[in-house]
């Protein structure tokens, strides 16, 4: 089991100031081809963990393994040799490129840094990766202004993939695009996981997609594990009441698919301020007294699925909330 | 027919970026313009408030109010129904805010600005944010000490203090955690049903037009390419473009 | 190239900058060629025919000890423009890099380097110009270091603004993520995002540069006779200002012109370097 762990995060804690961004995350992410999906929405600390994972921020706890090696430690070529296993790309794709720069250089800038390539040999190199992410090769003259979103996105996954990682991390990788650009990348993601055996982390707000990307799911809620285990399961029968309300939220385009709505009232609170006991109690349409005082552990709900909620058992039984009511919205007690 | 648009065409230097034929939006229904971005849905919005001027665009055709022609119409008599009659609600609630003054004294000046006095406007913005499902001492607060979800419900809270009749909404959800998108979806079909609210809906994302509005109509490279009730419409799409977003949106539902 | 035409059609006060900018470099390339009288320029003396007024054989009169004026201020196109160029390459070899390692790295870096800074900000820069300059022997190379010494603080202060920004942006971030080395990211990335505002005030900083060597060889410190620095002609002359004025007035108006025309200059580029302009290419 340990041998097919590529990428082992325990216990991860990541503070910034007095704000608990990253609260105690665990999860393991296998050998490539392996897709996990770390889910939340904002405040739940999820590009946090990818950007620890890269080392592009302190972690204050925990530790992360890749192949058994202590990631948190490294330093100098051991480091730089990391930056090469494991890769990351942003949200971001507008200015997440050197706007200064065509295509073809910040790609190239890339291979001739690790010295992956000689200085004849770059050009084609460049090629066959922009060929790779399903991109034109003759793009590398442009500018990246001169592209269009989806366009500057795959040539921010052709840079990463220059490097050859085993380990890819997707923030948010289709959040700032249209919607048939989102399919493409998604399409490639899937591609690239078949033709390079790539193990992914991709992180997400949106559960729609998910199912046929990742077979593993993480819910994060304020910086700590909600729920994980294998995506259909999860999401066929959650653990969780905020996996349920999350599910529920996913607006459908076939009328038949579409749920009742579970409504949230209020909205997340303030990793700087959180609430005692259960982070989720104020918002829960299932809460209970023990949920006010108590953490409630990570614990296995079945096998291969943990969740922590005092009444996961309930819930994974069928426990589902009221209809939703009309209440005052509690003040959720943001930077006062 | 509460808002009626008709050959409406916004260009800029000759070149158009939105043409609508023809779109209606009733008192009580959600009418919704998808499109991904370039298609000219925003642009047509901004027409419909008479705004596309100051971007420098020309518009031509026709965009009536319960019958009165707004094209044309002088700035002094738009600002009149600007807020008042019309609202609208953007994509990002920040910006709406003015960050130095504190979310009340813009709500309450705004309501001030339409006619009324300071013990009206402190009354039609209390209630307006109960409705919103929002307590009243939000509005206290500084835009910077909300979140994203409550400034834009202080937004649609504004809209019906101000009894506006319509309500253009321009990607009002996109920015905003799933979760709490329910619940602004939620908060606007409340204002369709029990207030009887013409809303035009702008938006990408083809699945939650399917959840919330009435009708729709799809706007690509600003021109409308399919348009009619959205169960029809998705259930049976005729232009081809139509089919190839239904076939991007991923499901969950699988 | 059509670009560039383009740009200074629309933009008549950079193109009338850019123009007379032009006319100056040539001045002092083709100087040897069109003076009248080179020897003037140098240590040449006509005292019989000092202080004349303005004529067709001396277009800008002559000086006390009988120089052709036009010849000097022409000649003079070689000295104060020459002299800024060096303070200003001075400043910037020693102001962006500073300012870069500051900007990006932080920390202690950051606060080593702005204290220093800071102290010589501090202080009025004509003073400590002069002050440098009263250590030094009088000549033109010891007015380039001093005014060098007290320029290069304001480059490192402006640079270390933009690469402290340019250091948050998700390219950066990005290129950190990537495993390129942090001189690389430096040299590629942070210091061609962070020179645009430096190389702006580059340009407007040649008058300023001018007028301040002009004001230190006014008070001797700098150039020396027969140099003929137009700083120096201005002090020379001003004993005769009310009685000989064209001693002063020329001069004066050359320091004026090439400061005014750098200037302008300078105010065109900071709108063609605008970051939207690389947008719209």
């Amino acid at each position: 089991m340990a041998d097919d762990i590529l990428l082992d995060v325990r216990d991860l804690k990541v503070n910034f100031g007095p704000v608990r961004a990253v609260d105690g995350v665990s999860m393991a992410i296998g050998r490539g081809p392996f897709g996990i999906a770390l889910v939340g929405e904002s405040g739940s600390g999820k590009t946090t963990v990818g950007r620890a994972i890269l080392r592009l921020v302190p972690a204050s706890g925990g530790t992360i393994a890749f192949d058994g090696q202590n990631v948190l430690g490294l330093r100098g070529p051991r480091l730089r040799a990391y930056r090469r296993a494991a890769q990351i790309v942003f949200q971001d794709a507008d200015n997440s490129l050197d706007p200064r720069m065509r295509v073809g250089a910040i790609i190239g800038e890339v291979l001739s840094s690790h010295g992956l390539a000689g200085r004849g040999a770059v050009g084609d190199r460049v090629a066959a990766l922009l060929s790779e992410a399903a991109l034109d090769p003759a793009l590398a003259s442009r500018y990246p202004h001169q592209l269009s979103g989806g366009q500057r996105q795959r040539v921010a996954i052709a840079r990463a993939l220059a490097v050859s990682p085993r380990l890819l991390v997707l923030d948010e990788p289709t959040s700032a695009l249209d919607v048939t650009a989102q399919a493409r990348i998604l399409a490639l993601v899937r591609r690239l996981r078949d033709e390079r055996q790539l193990a992914y982390l991709l992180i997400t707000h949106n559960l729609a997609i998910i199912p046929g990307l990742c077979e593993q799911m993480v819910v994060l809620y304020l910086g700590r594990v909600a729920e994980s285990g294998p995506t259909g399961e999860l999401l066929a029968r959650p653990a969780h009441p905020y996996t349920l309300a999350l599910r529920s939220a996913v607006p459908e385009v076939e009328a038949a698919a579409r749920r009742s709505r579970i409504i949230l009232r209020g909205d997340t609170p303030h990793a700087a301020s959180p609430p005692p006991g259960c982070p989720f109690h104020p918002r829960c349409p299932l809460v209970i007294d023990v949920c006010r005082t108590t953490v409630p552990p990570l614990q296995a709900v079945a096998p291969g699925r943990q969740a922590a909620c005092h009444r996961a058992d309930e819930v994974l039984s069928g426990l589902r909330p009221p209809g939703a009511s009309a209440q005052l919205a509690e003040d959720p007690g943001h930077a006062s | 027919m509460k808002l009626e648009i008709r050959d409406l065409r916004v260009s800029f230097a000759g070149h158009s970026v939105a043409s609508v034929p023809e779109l209606t939006v009733d008192a009580g229904e959600i009418v919704g313009l998808a499109g991904e971005s370039g298609s000219g849905k925003s642009m047509t919005i901004l027409a419909v408030l008479g705004l596309a001027g100051t971007a420098g665009a020309a518009v031509t055709g026709s965009v009536r109010l319960d019958g009165q022609e707004l094209i044309g119409l002088s700035d002094a008599l738009l600002r009149a129904i600007r807020g008042r009659r019309i609202a609208a609600i953007f994509q990002s609630p920040a910006l709406a805010f003015n960050p130095v003054f504190r979310v009340g004294a813009i709500v309450s000046r705004a309501l001030r600005q339409h006619g009324l006095s300071a013990a009206q406007a402190r009354e039609r913005a209390d209630a307006a944010m109960r409705s919103v499902l929002l307590s009243p001492d939000l509005l206290a607060r500084y835009p910077a000490q909300l979140s994203g979800g409550q400034l834009q419900r202080v937004a649609i809270a504004l809209a019906l203090a101000l009894r506006a009749e319509v309500l253009l909404a321009d990607e009002p959800t996109s920015a905003l955690d799933v979760t709490v998108q329910a619940e602004v979806l939620e908060l606007l079909r409340e204002l369709r049903d029990s207030r009887g609210m013409a809303i035009l809906f702008v938006s990408h994302d083809l699945a939650v037009i399917a959840e919330l509005c009435d009708r729709v109509a799809i706007m690509r490279a600003g021109e409308v390419v399919e348009q009619g009730p959205t169960g029809q419409v998705i259930a049976a799409p005729r232009h081809d473009y139509t089919r190839e977003l239904l076939a991007a949106v991923p499901r969950l539902g699988q | 190239m059509s670009g560039t035409w383009r740009l200074l059609r629309a933009n008549p006060l950079m193109a009338t900058g850019a123009l007379i900018s032009l006319l100056i470099v040539l001045v002092a390339v083709f100087a040897p060629l069109i003076v009248p009288y080179p020897a003037d320029a140098g240590s040449a003396t006509h005292p019989e025919m000092a202080l004349q007024a303005p004529s067709m054989q001396h277009l800008f009169g002559t000086d006390q000890v009988g120089r052709d004026v036009f010849s000097r201020v022409l000649e003079g196109t070689r000295v104060s423009p020459v002299v800024a160029v060096f303070v200003l390459l001075i400043a910037c070899l020693v102001g962006i890099p500073l300012g870069v390692v500051a900007g990006y790295f932080g920390g202690v870096a950051d606060e080593s380097v702005m204290r220093v800074t800071d102290i010589f900000l501090a202080f009025p820069p004509l003073l400590l110009a002069l002050a440098f300059a009263t250590a030094l022997p009088a000549n033109l190379t010891s007015l380039t270091i001093a005014i060098a010494i007290t320029w290069w603080p304001w480059y490192t202060r402006l640079v270390r603004g933009q690469a402290a920004s340019v250091a948050g942006r998700p390219y950066v971030e990005a290129c950190r993520a990537l495993g390129i080395p942090s001189w690389r990211i430096l040299l590629r990335h942070v210091l061609p995002n962070s020179v645009t505002p430096v190389v702006v005030q580059v340009s407007l900083d040649v008058g300023g540069v001018i007028l301040t060597a002009s004001a230190l060889s006014f008070l001797g410190l700098g150039a020396q006779d027969p140099t003929p620095d137009w700083g120096l002609m201005v002090a020379e002359g001003q004993n005769y200002f009310t009685t000989q004025w064209w001693l002063v007035t020329f001069p004066g108006l050359a320091i004026l012109l090439t400061a005014l025309a750098f200037s302008l200059l300078g105010d065109g580029l900071r709108d063609v370097l605008d970051p939207r302009r690389v947008l719209i290419r």
